[in-house]
Formats: structure tokens, sequence, C-alpha cells
């Protein structure tokens, strides 16, 4: 996108890449006329009506920014700015200097490491402790009202105390996702399990299913809708909680990248990253969206 | 000898201070190979009754007797076809079947023989064909089937049908209540149906028992359908023998036990 910035010659490009990208495919799919050209040209069509209009819309976005900040004296950088000052944070990601002198890939990888260890933590116990309450009324009776109190203590407020426990940051930071990202998973596991319906139950009692045999054949695949809402939900908070423990507890990060940007007036650098890292966010949400559809395909239609 | 036996069943259902009986008494003895239908108003307690049989509800005093041996607890001895089928929605309907199949016979048959037991009882209700879809991909009817399919591939010493044609289409319902006659004159199951239709009673069972209304519901009266099988549903239009059971049977419901409630 701010590549043609470079040239400083934005108005004009806004309508070509929109035009080119839905005549162009038209045109290659017409002379074809079998029905698998004509499905191809749908497809086309329908990925056109997606992308076309959010890609004219950061244009204009952009061009507007670069109106506002193009005149010398102003706060922030403008996006042609912002490109030609990390042209190398861009192009070459996989570089190491050593210590935190790395290239953005690294800073990313060590986040999204972090986050992996603590979700995958938290998307345990959740759903396990969410089982247990759901399934049974005396833990949700003495549970239920400690973790209502418990989850609304903001990510950053455990932070100290996990690194007075574990008196190191790497730990901490997985210590804060977890506990970040555990209450939503829980909840709602817990909410899917009570709501099994009644008939399921039966047919495992007749079956005989013992209690193990029920957890994996009734319980989670008829709470799977909700318990992937809860993974949803426990992934973003995870990845909003990250940026935040990261500038506390530096090192390599994308949350302590950004936080030393700051303090080197690297206005271009932070806005990079804080690109990067909303482009991750939506990956890492979409990507549960769709582990979720394929897992609860039988239970979400009915 | 009876085969399946209830014996002084009562149930009392209790919340907070306030108790309802519900069924008050129930004595009733099926024979082995018996079609017995009960029958009755809506609300006078026949899904306990058969829930209770199906142990998934207890009853408060009396019990039930399965070959001389009480049960108190659901087992595949007594399968249940649901009223709403209750499949699996996350299974296809071969898995729904097998399910059950792998339980029960985990240590009896080989995998190959629980997959052949299997699609044999797919291919009873005339399902095979759906094996590998799943639940919302089949009409009502076809779910029931492989809901009855469930049942008898655990082969249950009885089958306790729950209005099992009750959520269908006449037409469909019709063709349904063949197919299980067809299955009970073929397998010799003892079956146990709740129905609230007087024609699916009389024309499937040898037996109706006829429920008085709730509270504290009883066994009204029973009567026997010494009609020979098979039966044919277009002959029997014209029996006398199926015309006065019929009559009985509507006489009972609706003019020494009117549901008072419902108008």
């Amino acid at each position: 996108m701010s590549m043609p910035a470079l040239i400083n010659d934005n108005a004009p490009k806004v309508v070509p890449t929109a035009s080119t990208a839905a005549t162009a495919s038209v045109v290659t799919m017409t002379p074809k006329q079998s029905p698998k050209a004509e499905r191809y040209v749908k497809m086309a069509r329908e990925v056109a009506v997606r992308v076309v209009p959010p890609l004219i819309v950061l244009a204009l976005f952009m061009l507007i920014w670069e109106l506002l900040c193009r005149r010398s004296g102003s706060a922030l950088p403008p996006p042609s700015r912002v490109f030609a000052d990390t042209r190398e944070l861009i192009f070459d990601p996989f570089f190491d200097h050593g210590g935190i002198d790395k290239g953005l890939f690294w800073h990313l990888e060590a986040s999204l490491r972090r986050v992996a260890i603590g979700y995958a933590i938290a998307a345990v116990v959740g759903v396990a402790l969410g089982t247990l309450i759901g399934q049974s009324v005396w833990a949700m009776r003495g549970l239920d009202p400690i973790f209502q109190v418990l989850r609304t203590i903001p990510p950053l407020a455990w932070l100290p105390l996990s690194l007075a426990a574990f008196r190191d940051g790497q730990p901490s930071a997985i210590f804060v996702i977890f506990i970040t990202s555990v209450w939503p998973i829980i909840i709602n596991t817990a909410v899917g399990i009570r709501n099994i319906p009644q008939d399921y139950r039966n047919v495992a009692a007749v079956v005989q299913l013992n209690p193990l045999e029920f957890f994996a054949k009734i319980m989670i695949p008829a709470a799977a809708p909700y318990i992937f809402t809860g993974l949803r939900i426990g992934i973003g908070l995870s990845w909003l909680a990250i940026v935040a423990a990261e500038m506390l507890i530096g090192g390599v990060g994308i949350g302590f990248f950004i936080w030393d940007a700051w303090n080197s007036s690297h206005i271009s650098e932070i806005i990079l990253a804080l690109f990067y890292v909303g482009i991750i966010g939506f990956v890492l949400d979409r990507l549960i969206a769709v582990v979720g559809k394929v897992v609860t395909r039988g239970t979400a239609t009915n | 000898m009876a085969y399946l036996k209830l014996d002084h069943v009562d149930k009392v259902f209790t919340r907070g201070t306030a108790t309802t009986e519900v069924l008050k008494d129930i004595n009733l003895t099926i024979e082995k190979g018996e079609y017995v239908s009960i029958i009755g108003h809506s609300g006078c307690g026949k899904s306990t009754m058969l829930n209770i049989v199906a142990g998934l509800t207890q009853a408060t005093t009396g019990g039930v007797l399965l070959e001389e041996r009480e049960v108190n607890s659901p087992g595949p001895d007594r399968a249940v076809v649901f009223q709403n089928h209750s499949l699996l929605p996350w299974l296809t309907v071969y898995e729904n079947v097998r399910l059950g199949v792998d339980k029960v016979f985990a240590k009896s048959k080989t995998r190959a023989e629980r997959d052949a037991w299997t699609m044999h009882n797919l291919n009873l209700v005339q399902m095979a064909h759906a094996k590998d879809k799943r639940p919302n991909e089949i009409s009502g009817g076809m779910k029931q089937r492989v809901g009855i399919a469930r049942a008898l591939a655990m082969e249950p010493k009885v089958l306790l049908l729950d209005e099992p044609f009750g959520a269908l289409d006449a037409l469909t319902r019709a063709h349904l209540q063949d197919s299980v006659m067809a299955l009970h004159q073929k397998l010799g199951n003892t079956i146990l149906m709740i129905t609230h239709d007087v024609d699916e009673a009389v024309l499937l069972s040898d037996r109706i028992v006829m429920m008085t209304n709730g509270p504290s519901a009883h066994i009204g009266e029973v009567l026997e359908v010494a009609l020979p099988r098979p039966r044919k549903r277009l002959e029997l239009a014209t029996n006398p023998t199926y015309v006065k059971c019929r009559q009985r049977v509507l006489e009972f419901l609706y003019e020494r036990h009117r549901f008072v409630e419902a108008a």
C-alpha cells in the first residue's frame, strides 16, 4: 500500500488498483465458457466484493493521514515517512545483531511463543475447570463467585505479583497470558456443559458410557460451540495482554520493541509494529474461528 | 413367568415443600415377545412410567423386575427409542448406531463383527444408504429409523418406545408403524410403547394399558387385542374386533376418564 506513496503521487493510484482488480479477473476468465471458468469468475467477483471496499477505505485513510501529517512540524510521521524510516525493518525482518537488536520477525516470534504457551495452558485448564463447574453444582457454588471476582482484575495488575512469585520475566509474562485468557474459557465451557440437553445425557446413560467416554464423546462435542466462543475471546485477550506485559518485562518481544522505539523516539517503528500487532491479532482470531468451525460442523448447525 | 414386572410402583415428585404423586400403585407384567402399549392423556405420567422402566428415573416405592432381577439404573438391556430421536448431531448415522454397539459388544464381538452388526441393524430399518449422513441431513422419519436401529443394535431384552411416532407426519408415521410391526414379527422383541394415538395402540399392540388421569395416575384398564398377526392396516379398518377394541379405548379415554383440563 505504501509503495506508490514513495513516489509522492497517491491520488490517481486509488482508482487503478480497484478497477484493475475487478476487470482483470473478469477479462481473463470469460474466453473459456466452461462451467468451471464461470465458477472462477463468480469466485473472483465474490473475492472482489469483499476485498475492494476495504482497500478503497484504506487508501482513503492513507491519503488523509498523508495530507494531515506531511506538513513539517507535525507530531506524527505521514505514511510515506513511516515507510522510508522502516524500510530496513520491513525488508529484512530476520537480522539478529544480538541482544534485543533483532529483526521484527524475532520479536513477533518471541511474543507469539509466550502467547502460545500461556494460551495452551489456559485452554487446557479452562476447559477442565469449566467442565467441573458446568457438571457439579457444588463446584459451581464454590468456585463461580470467586472466578467472577478474579476475572475483573486487569491483566497487568497480576504482573508484579507473578514477578514476585517467579522472579523472572519470561514465566511472569506467560502467567499473565494464562490468567487473562483463562476466564472466558472457563465461563463459556461451563455454560456449554450446563446446556447439554438431557436427551444426550439419557442416551449416554442407556448406552452406559463411563465418565471418561461421556466427557470425550458427549460433553466436549456438545459444548464445543461454547468452548470455541471462549477460546476465541481468550486468544484476543491474550494478544492484548502480551504487548502490555512485554513493555514492562523487557527483553525480546513486540511489546518491548514498541516501548524501546518510543524511548528512542522512532515513531515510525511504533506505527509499523502496531500494524503487525493488528494483523497478527486478526490472524489469530480467524485461526481459532476456522478451527472452531471445522470442529463444530456437526453441532453448530443443529 | 413374568418377563418384565412393574411391582407396586409409586412415584412422588417433591419440589420444596410441595409434593405431587404422579403414579400410584402401578402393577404390570409383560411376557416375553409381547407388544404392550400404554395410552393415556398427556400429563398422566406415562412417560414417567417408561423412564422408571428405563432406569432414568427412580421409583419412589416399588420396583421394576426384569427376568426376576431388580433393575434401577439405565442399561442397554432396556434400550429406549426417544420421542425426539436424540441422535448425536456430531456423529454420522453409522457412528450413532456404532456408539451403542461398541459399548455393548466390546468384549463379545471383534471390530469387523461390530461393523457388520451395525450395518445389519441399519439395513433392518432401511437406512444403510444414509450411513455417512449426519442427523441434520436426513428427514424426521429417517432420524427415528436410526433411533430404532440404535436401540435394536444393543439387543435389548425390552425395547422401550417413548411416543416414537409422535413428532412425525401422518404418512411417515403409518410407514414407520408398519416397519416396527415387521421388525417385531421378525425379531420377536418385547416392546413397551408409550402412545396417545388410539389407532396406533390398537394396530400394534397385543395389550393396551389405559392410564387414568393424574395426579396419582394408575392403570384403569388393560385391554387384550386379539387380532392375528401379521396385521394389515387396510383390512383391519373393517375388522369387527379392531373396531370393538378401538371403541373400548375411546370410551375409556373420552367418557370415563375425560381430560378435564383440556377444554
